[in-house]
């Protein structure tokens, strides 16, 4: 499998706080990666880093073997790596359609207006909800309708790498169920690479072929998806021990 | 009621400078969350600026543009030249200090004006300064008994021009959307391919563009211009600016129109000294019962 994003060593710090202290991450072309942690383990930051909207102290990102070291952040956009923040974060006085259209504002000069409708009216068949929505501010969206308006303002530019910062947070289990669906739909239709933080780590690892799990910044244990499932450790400290029949 | 028209037409004229002015305000507000004290002086600087082209030239432009090419053309000079001032002010007075954060942002903006203030003194003296008959279209008509001056239906009709043309920049093209966008969440606005320092750049350029063609067309009305006019434009416009909604352009609009008719009608009807108070006191009376004002910041409940 071809590498198509490759995080060397990366220092960040905010301050004298220090959040990623040398993690190397390895994402490969269409595959889904997931990074789990606590609370304040640094997985923000890590996607923070990739985007560009935290530059590292130190070490290397590597995105289809380009160091993204000096890239201004809004321009990541236009090279093919979309980023759906934590909380969602639409722009909620903007209607549905606006958010999704602003979504390809990194693109827009590089695709014909065709190309540009034509991904707009896949985003809706994707996402129904948000065609009959299209008209309504963003904010008076559920918090499902709100993440999934977030993914789609995402994939609308079409990225060879998807970041999804905690898709599930706040979100009812019904949804979150839907939402994991959706991304493992995505992936395969869309021919999309996916880094994708989660707490939630049992949905995260099911969709999942490789996860990393960080610790106070750093990585405390990587592999397969389903040889971190069946680690006793992770299973303690992440899998919550007897709660496997809940999903 | 012919009283009642003329007034309700100076009160939309003097209402459409404070409106030009309030558009600044109220577009710096809502992308940097912070206001432009220096926004009242660069009023000021483009009717000085505008004065010194159409009369220190002694003619000069009049005589080659006609009178009304001649202030065509002074005002895009100065609105040009006052959009540069307002972006050498973001990035002389604002830029260093965002890391310090608001209350050193409101203290360079105060410094930022009184600089503005007094250089335009330095330049062009203590005293105020009149723009020459010459120079000032004259040309007056009544209809229903009502006088109206040529230069106040141009004084509206650019002024409506403008605003409408703002209006649809900023609600209806995808510019607009990134800088609302960007009002509202600079980091996710960059995530998705904005570059932010460009909407920064387009709202301290307009803003700044806007309030100079207003203080060209104010020294023309009034003739009389001064080199602290600007502090009082700047408390009524950004008296506008509260009253309609801050960060909100048709608010801006809204408010300063309101607020000149408003004002002219007191000067005719109660008493002109006691305008300024009236205008203070909707500022304050807007401040306690309805601080987001008349069309208040857009939001967007959860059904
Ligand atoms: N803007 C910031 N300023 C200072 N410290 C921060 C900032 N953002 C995050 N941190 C700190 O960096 C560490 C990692 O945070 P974060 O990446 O948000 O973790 P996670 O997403 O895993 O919860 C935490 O200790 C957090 O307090
Ligand atoms: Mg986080």
């Amino acid at each position: 499998m071809n590498i198509l994003l490759e995080i060397q060593n990366i220092v960040l710090d905010y301050g004298a706080v220090r959040a990623l202290d040398a993690v190397s991450v390895t994402v490969g072309e269409n595959e889904i990666v997931a990074v789990l942690g606590a609370n304040g383990a640094g997985k923000t930051s890590l996607l923070k880093a990739v985007s560009g909207l935290h530059k590292p102290t130190s070490g290397q990102i590597i995105f289809r073997g380009k160091d993204m070291a000096n890239t201004p952040a809004f321009e990541l956009a236009g090279q093919g790596i979309a980023h759906v923040p934590e909380g969602r974060r639409v722009f909620s006085t903007l209607s549905v359609r606006e958010n999704l259209m602003l979504g390809m504002y990194g693109v827009r000069r590089a695709r014909d207006k065709k190309q540009l409708s034509a991904k707009e009216e896949r985003i809706y068949s994707l996402f129904p909800i948000l065609k009959e929505r299209r008209n309504q501010l963003a904010g008076t969206l559920s918090g499902g309708e709100q993440q999934m308006l977030a993914i789609g303002r995402a994939l609308v530019s079409a990225p060879a790498l998807l970041l999804l910062d905690e898709p599930s947070l706040g979100l009812a289990p019904i949804i979150v169920k839907e939402i994991f669906e959706m991304i493992q739909k995505i992936h395969k239709e869309e021919k999309v690479a996916i880094l994708i933080v989660e707490q939630n780590a049992r949905k995260a690892l099911k969709v999942a072929s490789r996860g990393y799990i960080l610790e106070l910044g750093r990585v405390a244990l990587e592999g397969k998806a389903a040889d971190l499932i069946s680690n006793p450790k992770v299973r303690a400290a992440y899998l919550g021990g007897g709660m496997e029949g809940c999903d | 009621m012919t009283l009642l028209l003329e007034q309700i037409i100076n009160g939309l004229t003097i209402g459409s400078f404070y409106a030009l002015v309030a558009l600044g305000y109220s577009m710096v507000y809502g992308v940097m969350k912070l206001i432009n004290f220096a926004h009242g002086d660069l009023f000021t600087l483009g009717a000085f600026l505008g004065y010194t082209i159409l009369a220190s030239t002694s003619g000069v432009v009049t005589q080659n543009f006609g009178m009304w090419g001649g202030i065509a053309f002074t005002a895009a000079i100065v609105g040009m030249s006052v959009a540069l001032a307002g972006i050498l002010v973001e990035r002389i007075a604002y830029r260093p200090v965002y890391p310090s954060g608001r209350l050193s942002l409101v203290v360079s903006a105060l410094g930022m004006s009184i600089f503005l203030q007094n250089s335009i003194m330095a330049i062009w003296g203590a005293r105020p300064r009149a723009f020459p008959s010459a120079v000032v279209p004259y040309a007056r008509f009544v209809i229903f008994g009502v006088h109206v001056t040529v230069l106040q239906i141009i004084i509206l009709a650019v002024s409506f021009i403008l605003m409408a043309a703002i209006w649809f920049i900023v609600e209806k093209t995808a510019f607009g959307a990134s800088v609302r966008a960007s009002a509202l969440d600079r980091e996710t606005a960059t995530l998705i391919g904005i570059d932010v320092r460009k909407v920064i750049f387009f709202v301290f350029a307009l803003g700044p563009g806007l309030g100079g063609v207003a203080g060209l067309m104010n020294g023309l009305y009034y003739r009389s211009i001064s080199f602290n006019m600007g502090w009082n434009y700047g408390l009524k416009a950004f008296t506008a600016t509260i009253l309609g909604g801050i960060g909100n352009i048709p608010g801006a609009m809204l408010g300063g129109l309101l607020l000149g008719i408003f004002e002219s009608l007191l000067a005719g009807y109660v008493s002109g000294a006691w305008k300024d108070v009236f205008v203070f006191i909707i500022l304050i009376v807007t401040l306690i019962f309805r601080p987001t004002g008349i069309l208040g910041e857009k939001t967007a409940e959860k059904v």
